[in-house]
């Protein structure tokens, strides 16, 4: 396309090392006696809040005493949009949902290690969604935690989707002297729900 | 902002002025150091992480233009339009050429130290358009005018009185108010106001992945994601090494980057983009700027390896003491020290020397670069080709304020005993701050503890 790729790409070819291989070995087992037990620890340590529910009508009783009156609520888990006081379907323009208070959505999997639940835009339907969110629920079923990174790559086909993302906790910044303050620009408070 | 006028030495001098500052910049950041160690001792496989995150980057830079290449057509397949720079002016071009398409004058960032590097902000200010930074320690140093001391902490070197008087003057919080609570809150209203208003957004490049053709950004704040996504155009800027063959490899990388960061488990986002939504535009400016020439160098390509995780500069007792800017480098710290002399060697002669060679770094360093290696053959390298002038005043300067401390004085053993071997000009000079201040002995080719060390198994 351009001379600067032929240049670029030319240059590199010349300065490069010989070739060297790929290790085998780049994947770990981490072996915690309960993956469910260690991804609520975790994700307390990083500033989040887990409860674990037997179901979808537990789990809208609790939203309404942890977000009682809640308005400008978006709900992206099929069976329980009656929760919502927003339309998604008829959101054309990612701006309109600049006032969302609360937005409730599935994630895939989660991450015992960290924390982390991978989401895709398939779940939250716009991508803006989950981050101009003031508050966000989370909602994984228990079987789908896994033990660690490798593990979760394993079963994520990360182009699957135009995007998708892990979600570790509420967002969070240390930049004003490296004192932790829980609602940068993202959502200020992160409740995963996970049915067991 | 980018005007160089005090070397290394002479800089760290001014910043050592205010010693109960330079304790707490000390302190500050030995913390940030702990809580790496703290998590990193949580995984007990955390050494063969290292190993295999090294092994996969070595190979990345012996295979880096099949996998640029496969990125290249793989992002494109996706959608995503890719352009190639040869440097920072090139970069910079790019950009403004995309904006000014769209007659777009106002852009938001998300921490890229590519854009630092490429000197980005000053481009299009200079163009008439309007850059704002969204990451909160980016955005402090920002309305300050000041570049960030730290490519993971970029306000690491603010007090909160000083965050505080710089927001009640600009963001109009009250006067004094120093709460980081508050100062945050202020922020985020004030940015999700730039946020909602800005048409393009630009953000960089942790990792992209050369079999997907996609690419990943992590943040804490979540300020990329709300850019990207709010965005009419949304264009990534990376340098060349942050590409990597398989998704799969990023279990290797976001395990060891933000536990190396800032002890961390994972940073709050790690977004995968690899398609625009429906109506957006997406870019990606892949950038050389000298890192196929640093690639060229045998002693040094290893420093291609970064992940910008800033352990390194955590970890080092003198980037600790003697603060970010005194590195006049978009990167500062050991690692910065070693990329600063492949773009600029006669400007940037003086950074290889500001390191006691403790080996502190290379210890830490996720990908296992041989950073204080690579430092002390740079100043070989800058001896051999005539810069080493000025250099010869810079590490005296260095040496008597590392003799000052106690602490420094101790790591820095290892690197007196190897100058009394490699550099007798340091030992003869009768200026030499190391024999001012006290006889150094014979120069055993090991310490007790080394040899201890070596010996006791
Ligand atoms: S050189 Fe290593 S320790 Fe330093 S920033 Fe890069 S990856 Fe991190």
């Amino acid at each position: 396309m351009s001379t600067s790729r032929e240049s670029i790409l030319n240059a590199i070819r010349k300065n490069k090392p010989d070739l060297l291989p790929l290790p085998d070995q780049f994947t770990f087992e981490s072996n915690y006696p309960d993956v469910l037990e260690q991804y609520q620890q975790t994700l307390q340590m990083i500033g989040g809040m887990v409860e674990v529910v037997p179901d979808l009508p537990t789990i809208s009783q609790r939203i309404g005493e942890l977000f009682p009156n809640f308005k400008e609520v978006a709900v992206t888990v099929p069976d329980l949009t009656y929760l919502a006081d927003l339309n998604l379907e008829s959101v054309t323009d990612p701006h309109e949902l600049e006032d969302v208070n609360l937005a409730i959505i599935p994630g895939r999997y989660g991450v015992a290690e960290n924390g982390a639940i991978w989401v895709t835009e398939q779940e939250m339907k716009h991508r803006a969604l989950p981050f101009i969110t003031q508050h966000l629920v989370l909602i994984i079923r228990a079987e789908t935690i896994v033990p660690n990174m490798h593990e979760a790559y394993r079963r994520i086909q990360v182009d699957e989707t135009g995007f998708g993302t892990f979600i570790a906790g509420p967002s969070k910044t240390a930049d004003i002297e490296q004192s932790l303050v829980v609602g940068a620009h993202g959502a200020r408070s992160l409740v995963v729900f996970i049915i067991k | 902002m980018s005007q160089h006028t005090l070397d290394h030495a002479a800089a760290s001098e001014v910043f050592n002025r205010d010693e109960p500052r330079v304790d707490w910049h000390d302190e500050t950041l030995w913390w940030v150091r702990q809580k790496r160690d703290r998590a990193s001792k949580g995984l007990p496989e955390w050494e063969d992480l290292r190993e295999a995150a090294s092994q996969i980057k070595h190979h990345v830079l012996s295979n880096m233009n099949v996998l640029l290449e496969t990125f290249e057509r793989n992002a494109q397949k996706n959608g995503i339009t890719v352009h190639w720079a040869a440097n920072a002016q090139e970069h910079n071009e790019i950009i403004h050429s995309l904006l000014a398409k769209k007659g777009i004058d106002r852009m938001i960032k998300s921490k890229s130290m590519l854009t630092e590097e490429c000197h980005l902000n000053d481009f299009l200010r200079e163009k008439g358009i309007e850059v704002i930074d969204t990451d909160l320690g980016e955005r402090i140093v920002q309305l300050r005018q000041e570049p960030p001391s730290h490519i993971v902490l970029p306000a690491i070197h603010l007090k909160k009185s000083d965050v505080g008087d710089t927001f009640h003057e600009h963001l109009g919080t009250e006067k004094g108010a120093t709460d980081p609570q508050y100062l945050t809150e202020a922020a985020r209203q004030h940015l999700r106001e730039t946020f909602l208003t800005r048409r393009a957004a630009l953000t960089g490049v942790n990792f992209a992945i050369a079999e997907t053709g996609g690419f990943v950004v992590c943040t804490n704040e979540g300020n990329a994601d709300m850019g990207a996504h709010l965005s009419e155009i949304h264009i990534a800027s990376m340098g060349f090494e942050k590409i990597i063959p398989k998704a799969e490899h990023l279990g290797v990388f976001l395990r060891l980057l933000t536990r190396s960061a800032t002890g961390q488990p994972v940073t709050a986002y790690s977004s995968h983009f690899h398609r625009p939504r429906p109506g957006q535009e997406m870019h990606i400016v892949i950038v050389d700027n000298g890192r196929s020439t640093q690639l060229g160098r045998e002693d040094f390509r290893n420093s291609l390896k970064c992940i910008r995780c800033g352990a390194c500069m955590n970890t080092c007792p003198v980037y600790r003491r003697s603060g970010g800017h005194s590195y006049h480098n978009a990167v500062a710290g050991p690692i910065g020290s070693i990329l600063a002399p492949n773009l600029d060697m006669r400007k940037n002669a003086d950074l290889p020397f500001a390191s006691t060679l403790c080996g502190s770094c290379s210890n830490v360093c996720p990908v296992k670069i041989d950073i204080h290696d690579q430092l002390y053959k740079w100043r070989q390298v800058l001896a051999k080709e005539g810069y080493v002038g000025g250099i010869k005043k810079t590490s005296l300067q260095l040496a008597s304020k590392v003799l000052a401390s106690p602490t420094l004085f101790k790591l820095s053993f290892n690197t007196a005993r190897a100058a009394l071997r490699i550099a007798p000009w340091a030992a003869n000079n009768p200026l030499n701050a190391w024999s001012i201040h006290r006889d150094l002995p014979d120069a055993p080719k090991e310490s007790f503890r080394q040899w201890y060390e070596k010996n006791r198994k």
